[in-house]
């Protein structure tokens, strides 16, 4: 499955569009998380549990959406899109969605 | 009393970790620009080059960073003269950079990255709705050639 955020794949070429594919992923931090990040607010820098989190739940969002594509017999997802909101307090809702097509 | 204590504890401790961590964190950030200088991150659509492509894919990088209790603090005063918020600025401006560099380091072996793209969200901490740690989301597409 090659995945890229352009309108096409270069040197291949489209022949089929399947329309629309996304895939999308509600994670809530854990307590112990939260705590460390309390005490990171005081002393600044990076959170790493935070970032390990999305990352996780970019990955998960991304398997859905190419599981969805494979499904409909697509071999390649072009123009690629993420988009991060969060819908209650303590969980972020990561969606991504792209076009999935076939190449050759 | 007690109370006064605590906060101006909180404020030096944040001076202190916050200036120490920025410091090294600038460090590293200039240190490895320079070893990704040959790798160009463009956003145009289209490969520079059309010619010799073997390999196309998706590469992310992201990092979730928080700022320190005297820079919130300093911001909150800020808040009521207005001005440019530097201790906001440099945080954002970091945050950016090492996303990048964490986008470069995912592409390893790639002659250039197209169409980057970069998503800044915060994550509220605070009630008050001050910015209490930020993401930010790079990505973009890894172009592979002979």
């Amino acid at each position: 499955m090659i995945i890229t955020n352009i309108e096409s794949i270069p040197n291949r070429e489209i022949v089929d569009h399947f329309g629309v594919v996304s895939g999308s992923t509600v994670r809530a931090k854990h307590v112990g998380r939260d705590m460390m990040a309390g005490i990171k607010n005081i002393f600044g820098g990076e959170l790493k549990g935070y970032t390990e989190l999305l990352t996780e739940s970019r990955e998960e969002a991304m398997d859905r959406m190419t599981t969805q594509a494979k499904y409909l017999g697509a071999n390649a997802i072009v123009n690629v899109r993420f988009s991060t909101s969060s819908v209650a307090a303590g969980a972020a809702e990561l969606y991504v969605y792209g076009t999935a097509v076939k190449i050759v | 009393m007690i109370d006064i204590i605590i906060i101006l504890t909180l404020i030096l401790l944040g001076y202190i970790f916050g200036s120490i961590a920025e410091k090294n964190h600038y460090k590293s950030i200039r240190e490895r620009e320079k070893k990704f200088m040959r790798l160009p991150t463009i956003s145009l659509k289209t490969p520079l080059n059309p010619d010799n492509i073997t390999k196309s894919r998706l590469v992310v990088g992201n990092v979730v960073i928080s700022v320190d209790y005297f820079k919130r603090v300093l911001a909150g005063l800020k808040n009521i003269f207005g001005g440019n918020m530097t201790s906001y600025e440099t945080l954002v401006d970091r945050a950016r950079r090492e996303a990048i560099l964490r986008l470069k380091e995912d592409a390893k072996g790639a002659s250039e990255i197209i169409n980057l793209k970069l998503e800044t969200s915060s994550i509220n901490k605070s009630a008050k709705g001050t910015i209490g740690s930020i993401e930010i989301f790079a990505y973009g597409t890894a172009i592979y050639r002979k």
